[in-house]
């Protein structure tokens, strides 16, 4: 059979973000597979140099819909690294418990997500209802659904008090039965396991040489976890244990994932119960000194690294984002060797990608018919646009007085 | 004048139409009660249908246009054509033959190859992944599935859906012994119509219509409405041969026995929908050579068993 290339992508059914691949397919086998990152680029990391300090959390909390409190909690961690502020105790336990539920909620939309792809959309709509118990306390403890607006500079803004206390855990009984059905379909069910077992093969060796964090690396039995390795919050006085397995392909990511679910129930009751009393906040300065800090963070996708460089002012000189995704989206390549079209869709779904957290950089093909590169200041490019448009029949210059004209 | 009543209005073209988007809706309603959702008000599938057919066809400018658009009206004809040989409501269906039961076989595969052309014509390359699927699909379910139905008519000693009906109604409880036979009908059946877990030719997250990818407006909805049909007459066929009880007890009853008879296996291939995930291809076809063919074939050489030692 003679070869076709596919293009899965910049907007495809599979994909929950634009991002291109392109698959080389003979018959139903790939031959290759290659993806190309960038749809997304959105200039965050430009515009936290715009920004206060402040101002910068509430932004990076955006870089992310699903992991919002990831990407606030790295960047905070950051910068009261630089300014040197200890947080209090029950600021770092409400941030716990908070990255916690995000996990939940993250780990139950993947588990659908991943349904879907395989075409058992039951799946979906059981878990993505049984999502919404956690969104609702979510909603409950800070006020949003998404983007929490939880996190400060040296600290939390807001308390958790008893009665909410008492709605997480009445809500966390409830998740922990569906959880524990979850996992007796996943290893029951046979064409779900007919699907997910041996799809997507990432070796130990692979999975340490591509960077592989998060559960896609723990499923390839690679032991490392942000939370234990280098405890950030209150995760150093929490008892867990860290979910791997050794199944190396889809249905082991899977089991990952819903094993790291019950082992956040745990870990959620135990923070709750042993939460100390105390204030929330620590006064932190306008101008945070000079300086720079690097902070890592386990996010439900893997381990999420943020760098900040600090110049004495109060807005920040760098900040540096990268997401998980960036991390695990090279494995793809790797997993897919070999593997089958209809097989795509849930590798890909299984690192659980967020391309629109990763895009950091955007490459724009240059072709040789255009000329060399030209460096333009903002006012050429000013006059350039309206140039632009006169050559197109359209001219601004004087539009507002003909508006007052007209009204 | 009384045949084309029977070709356009009942049982034909109209009375399809109809119960294919009852049914259509009976299916989602089951689908989505069972996946703990509320599920589309009654007149979805009517509306849908209305929308589709007002939006614009776009044709794509490599496609063939003859073949793209015959397509989905040779679907439909070769829908409405099979049920005129069916037993509905009474042993004996609107015309019969010796040998219908090949002809209605025959004419339920048509749709299928409909789909494969169509979606080869329209040169698109997701359409054509689909299109060859949806031909390596055909070959995988065919064989059990005539396999399954030909059981029973070894059984009632006629090649014809008429004749067998009339067999199982002068010896009731004779169906029993196709139960079997029954099973792996209705697992093909969803193969036939391509519903989860055989959805395989049209899988959105792989390969976005697949077949239909190009297909749009008018000709889009007459592809929809022909496999609405084709889930009607392919269920009425199911109910004729496995079913065959209570028929002839005069049109009124026969005709709700009927009609409970279809949405019960409507039901059926709703509940599978439900509770399996999306086969690969190859899983798929060897798992219908693996089991359905031998099992099909099981419950032929049990049916010639029954017929030399108890029916003589």
């Amino acid at each position: 059979m003679h070869k076709v290339v596919i293009p899965i992508g910049p907007q495809h059914p599979a994909l929950k973000e634009p991002e291109s691949f392109s698959v080389t397919l003979s018959g139903e086998r790939i031959l290759a597979f290659s993806a190309r990152l960038g749809y997304n680029h959105r200039g965050i990391e430009k515009a936290c140099e715009e920004r206060t300090y402040l101002q910068d959390v509430y932004l990076t909390e955006r870089i992310c819909g699903i992991c919002s409190h990831t990407h606030s909690t790295a960047f905070v961690q950051a910068v009261e690294e630089i300014a040197g502020l200890v947080i209090p105790e029950r600021a770092s336990y409400i941030r716990t418990i908070i990255g916690e539920l995000e996990r939940i909620h993250s780990h139950l939309l993947w588990l659908g997500v991943a349904g879907h792809e395989v075409g058992f959309d039951t799946l979906l709509m059981y878990t993505w209802r049984d999502r919404e118990i956690v969104m609702d306390i979510l909603a409950q403890v800070t006020g949003n659904r998404v983007n929490y607006g939880c996190n400060t500079i040296g600290g939390v803004r807001r308390d958790i008090d008893p009665s909410q206390t008492k709605d997480i855990l009445k809500a966390i009984d409830t998740l922990e039965e569906r959880t524990k059905y979850y996992i007796d379909i996943a290893t029951k069910e046979t064409t779900l396991i007919e699907r997910l077992s041996g799809v997507g093969k990432l070796s130990k060796i692979d999975a340490v040489t591509l960077g592989a964090v998060g559960p896609t690396g723990r499923a390839s039995a690679v032991d490392r976890d942000v939370r234990r390795d280098d405890p950030y919050a209150a995760y150093d006085k929490l008892k867990f244990k860290v979910v791997t397995d050794d199944h190396c392909d889809v249905y082991g990511r899977a089991l990952v994932r819903v094993g790291e679910l019950m082992e956040s129930y745990k870990m959620l009751r135990q923070a709750l119960k042993e939460m100390p009393e105390g204030p929330l906040t620590v006064k932190a300065p306008r101008k945070i000194p000079a300086g720079e800090a690097t902070s890592r963070y386990e996010a439900p996708r893997g381990e999420c690294f943020h760098y900040v460089k600090s110049n004495g002012t109060d807005k920040p000189e760098r900040v540096k984002v990268r997401a998980p995704t960036l991390a695990n989206v090279q494995t793809v390549a790797k997993m897919l060797e070999d593997g089958q079209l209809a097989d795509l869709p849930i590798v890909i779904a299984a690192i659980d990608p967020c391309f629109s957290c990763t895009d950091r950089i955007t490459l724009i093909k240059r072709s040789g018919s255009r000329g060399p590169a030209k460096r333009m200041s903002w006012e050429d490019l000013h006059t350039y646009s309206i140039d632009w448009y006169r050559k197109k029949g359209l001219d601004f210059t004087g539009l507002n007085e003909k508006l007052k004209k007209w009204i | 004048m009384k045949a084309l009543f029977n070709i356009f209005i009942f049982p034909g073209f109209l009375f399809l139409f109809v119960f294919g988007l009852s049914a259509q809706f009976f299916d989602r309603r089951i689908y989505a009660r069972l996946q703990n959702r509320q599920g589309p008000p009654w007149f979805q599938p009517l509306a849908d249908f209305i929308k589709l057919v007002s939006k614009e066809e776009i044709i794509p400018e490599e496609a063939n246009p003859n073949m793209f658009k015959a397509m989905p009206v040779i679907a439909l004809t070769a829908v409405v054509t099979s049920i005129l040989y069916i037993p509905m409501w009474s042993p004996k269906a609107l015309s019969y033959f010796n040998g219908d039961l090949v002809v209605v076989l025959y004419l339920l595969t048509i749709p299928t190859l409909t789909f494969f052309l169509g979606g080869w014509y329209s040169t698109s390359l997701y359409s054509k992944i689909g299109a060859v699927r949806a031909l390596t699909q055909l070959f995988a379910y065919e064989v059990p599935l005539l396999m399954s139905i030909l059981a029973p008519a070894l059984l009632a000693n006629t090649w014809s859906l008429t004749g067998m009906a009339t067999f199982y109604s002068a010896h009731p409880g004779y169906w029993l012994f196709n139960m079997l036979g029954f099973a792996i009908a209705i697992v093909t059946l969803l193969g036939k119509l391509e519903k989860v877990p055989f959805d395989i030719p049209e899988a959105e997250t792989e390969i976005v219509a697949g077949m239909f990818t190009e297909y749009s407006g008018r000709f889009m909805a007459l592809f929809k409405l022909s496999i609405d049909m084709e889930t009607i007459v392919a269920a009425s066929l199911l109910a004729a041969v496995y079913l065959p009880f209570w028929i002839g007890n005069g049109p009124a009853i026969g005709f709700i026995v009927y009609l409970l008879k279809v949405l019960f296996i409507i039901a059926l291939l709703s509940l599978s929908r439900t509770v399996f995930a999306r086969l690969r291809i190859d899983q798929m076809v060897s798992f219908c050579w693996k089991f359905l063919a031998p099992l099909a074939f099981a419950q032929i050489l049990f049916n010639l068993a029954v017929k030399g030692f108890i029916i003589k």
